[in-house]
């Protein structure tokens, strides 16, 4: 019979092997799923893993993609890792996008070189601010920051919403629900010529360097550590409580606002109603596989920004609908979550004990 | 305000805030067994999709509602299987689920987007439902309507005054202490786990079947997770639940009345749909705000894995 029995203590060789038995899990669900409704599962697994990636275009692409991965899920990690639970990321995103086109727009007639930064520094502080509230109802009420940041994900589409079909409609746009197209100064530069990965890709990198240094290296994120690990040693030792709420939720609403604002100044050139394709939440999913270490956000964002893409090439190529892959990308979690527990205990074979 | 207007609202008050009942009951009893399901918006998606689906292609609302309690059912059962037997956390296996749940319904929804059930008819019960002004908003409803009411009493009976409900209040207080005492508490565990999946699958089935009848991707819109923030609200108790319910179908019900009106106020039609949203919000640091009522009132062991022989 097989059981599980516990280890003495944690294995880190598996921590890190499990995203990786996770992923070849997904890989072999899929190609049963796409077995199940009649397709080519190698067929299938081509356009999610190599069509991608077949040329530098591809791969520039790809990169474009994960993006806003990383930037969302590196913020996500720190305040994980103290076991704060922001997940309205995708609602931040959508405000640090508001945030930046509000300046694009406000300037519109500039050409000034400060524009650009403008739009970070707004595009940062809005979706921190949209972070806060959860921080604020959570040190001051004791209010859930899961349920309320999830809430104001709702609240944050419906504004986008108004935004683009009031206010800030293109007079030019033939009513469809987006403001005009930015102009030059407002846009992030293009990094590789002919292609369309811009700075908000450079963003991304200095956030993962920024992220590893903090959790790494900094005395404020050993604190947040212990207080996710261990919360009665950090209370005993004396770290703020309320503290670690604020940097954990207002560190993942800034990067999340900053990742919205490379979004509409980069491959976006304006603000729509459709501003995310769910890169919030699906940044919860690639923390997680990362293990909520910048290195592994890495990596887990370039695997989620292939399943993102192969579900645009299957929708593209199979007629198959684009949600599959949030259907991987679940299924990604699950596996991970299941492989995790080879992290604690051993899978023996026969009775305890013998 | 006229008769027929408070009737018209009543009614609709009542048909808001069923699917919210039926769904936070489940996770209430769930929670009450001290596991914490997150995923509850993904579960609502697929017995939506699952009872669509069905009622689509056998014409029966009946078999729809019941394929939607299986598909809530076998989602709960994936959950329950990371957290119960794999001992998996709690918080990301429900945010997998919600994740997994809403992006597999849009999948299998996706053929029926442009198809419209058949609008099934109210069950008219006879004499009460000539009462005056309430009659007709309670007592000429869908069927589901009246089962939440049953599920009402049945889980306020089971929770209270049954002997397995008592034991299942005992493995949320204190897994080890019944587990000492001789009770399955993992098995009791995941029977709590699929009977919230159960529920929830039936409240999404209630929006596809019967409150929209359509499909479309995203039409939960964060009424499972309104109703994870009911049952924090209800500080765990079955009454809160009912009363909670229809007080958020009344503020849904508020804003579409409002923006259906036609009375020409200058205020955007988007800000009154984030109301539910913002009245969450506000319900929870209302009944947050006295950490004693939700750490004397919350099961003890919610959220935390429990395994046996460790």
């Amino acid at each position: 019979m097989l059981r599980l029995e516990a280890r003495a203590e944690p294995s880190r060789l598996m921590s890190w092997c499990s995203p990786l038995l996770a992923a070849v899990l997904t890989l072999l669900a899929g190609m049963i799923i796409f077995w199940l409704l009649g397709k080519d599962p190698l067929q299938g697994l081509r356009y999610f893993l190599i069509h991608p990636v077949k040329d530098l275009y591809g791969v520039s692409e790809l990169l474009l993609k994960a993006t806003p991965l990383m930037l969302c899920a590196i913020g996500l990690a720190v305040g994980f890792r103290a076991n704060v639970w922001n997940i309205g990321a995708e609602g931040q995103f959508m405000l640090g996008a508001v945030g930046a086109t509000g300046v694009a727009l406000y300037f519109a007639e500039s050409d000034s070189a400060l524009i650009l930064p403008a739009m970070v520094v707004a595009g940062a502080a809005a979706g921190a601010a949209w972070a806060a509230i959860p921080a604020l109802l959570k040190t001051r009420f004791n209010a859930n920051e899961i349920l309320v940041s999830l809430m104001l994900v709702y609240v944050a589409q419906l504004s986008v919403s108004w935004l683009v079909f009031g206010p800030w409609r293109d007079p030019m746009g033939f009513g469809f629900p987006q403001t005009a197209m930015f102009h030059d100064a407002a846009l992030l530069p293009a990094v590789l010529e002919g292609t369309r990965l811009h700075l908000g890709f450079g963003f991304a990198l200095a956030a993962l360097a920024a992220g590893y240094v903090f959790i790494n290296r900094s005395y404020t994120g050993f604190k947040m550590r212990v207080a996710g690990e261990a919360a009665e040693a950090a209370r005993y030792a004396g770290f703020s409580a309320r503290r670690v709420i604020w940097i954990g939720l207002l560190t993942g609403g800034a990067a999340a606002g900053v990742a919205g604002m490379a979004e509409v100044a980069g491959p976006m050139g304006q603000l729509t109603d459709k501003i995310s394709f769910g890169y919030g939440f699906a940044a919860i999913i690639v923390a997680f596989v990362g293990r909520l270490s910048a290195p592994g956000i890495f990596l887990a964002s370039l695997l989620m920004a292939l399943l993102f893409i192969g579900g645009e090439q299957v929708q593209q190529y199979m007629n198959l609908p684009s949600s599959i892959s949030m259907v991987f990308q679940g299924l990604l979690l699950f596996f991970l979550l299941g492989s995790d527990v080879f992290i604690h205990y051993r899978l023996r074979f026969g009775r305890a004990g013998a | 305000m006229d008769g027929a207007l408070f009737t018209n609202m009543l009614f609709a008050t009542v048909v808001a805030g069923t699917p919210l009942i039926i769904v936070a009951l489940g996770l209430l009893v769930s929670e009450r067994a001290g596991v914490l399901n997150l995923g509850a918006e993904g579960m609502m998606a697929m017995g939506a999709v699952a009872a669509f689906a069905v009622t689509h292609a056998t014409g029966s609302p009946w078999l729809g509602v019941l394929a939607g309690l299986g598909a809530g059912m076998a989602m709960a059962l994936v959950f329950g299987f990371l957290t119960l037997t794999l001992q998996a956390n709690q918080v990301a296996s429900g945010l997998a689920l919600a994740i997994f749940g809403v992006g597999l319904s849009a999948f299998i929804g996706k053929p029926f987007e442009s198809v419209a059930l058949p609008t099934v008819p109210a069950i008219r019960i006879p004499f009460i439902a000539d009462i005056p002004l309430i009659g007709e908003a309670l007592y000429n409803q869908q069927a589901l309507v009246y089962f939440s009411w049953a599920l009402f009493w049945a889980v306020l009976w089971f929770l209270a005054r049954s002997r397995a409900g008592l034991v299942l209040r005992a493995v949320g207080e204190s897994p080890a202490a019944a587990h000492a005492i001789g009770y399955p508490v993992v098995l009791i565990r995941y029977l709590a786990v699929l009977f919230g999946g159960a529920m929830a699958g039936v409240g999404g089935a209630f929006l596809s079947v019967y409150y929209t009848p359509m499909w479309m991707e995203g039409m939960v819109a964060g009424r499972g997770w309104i109703a994870l923030a009911l049952v924090v609200f209800a500080t765990w108790r079955p009454l809160r639940v009912l009363v909670g319910a229809y007080l958020f179908g009344g503020v849904m019900i508020t804003q579409l009345f409002i923006q259906g009106s036609g009375l020409q106020i200058d205020f955007p039609s988007q800000f009154l749909s984030s109301l539910p949203y913002w009245a969450t919000i506000v319900v929870l640091v209302v009944i947050s705000r006295n950490p004693n009522l939700i750490r004397l009132n919350s099961p003890a062991s919610l959220g935390r894995s429990y395994r046996p022989d460790a």
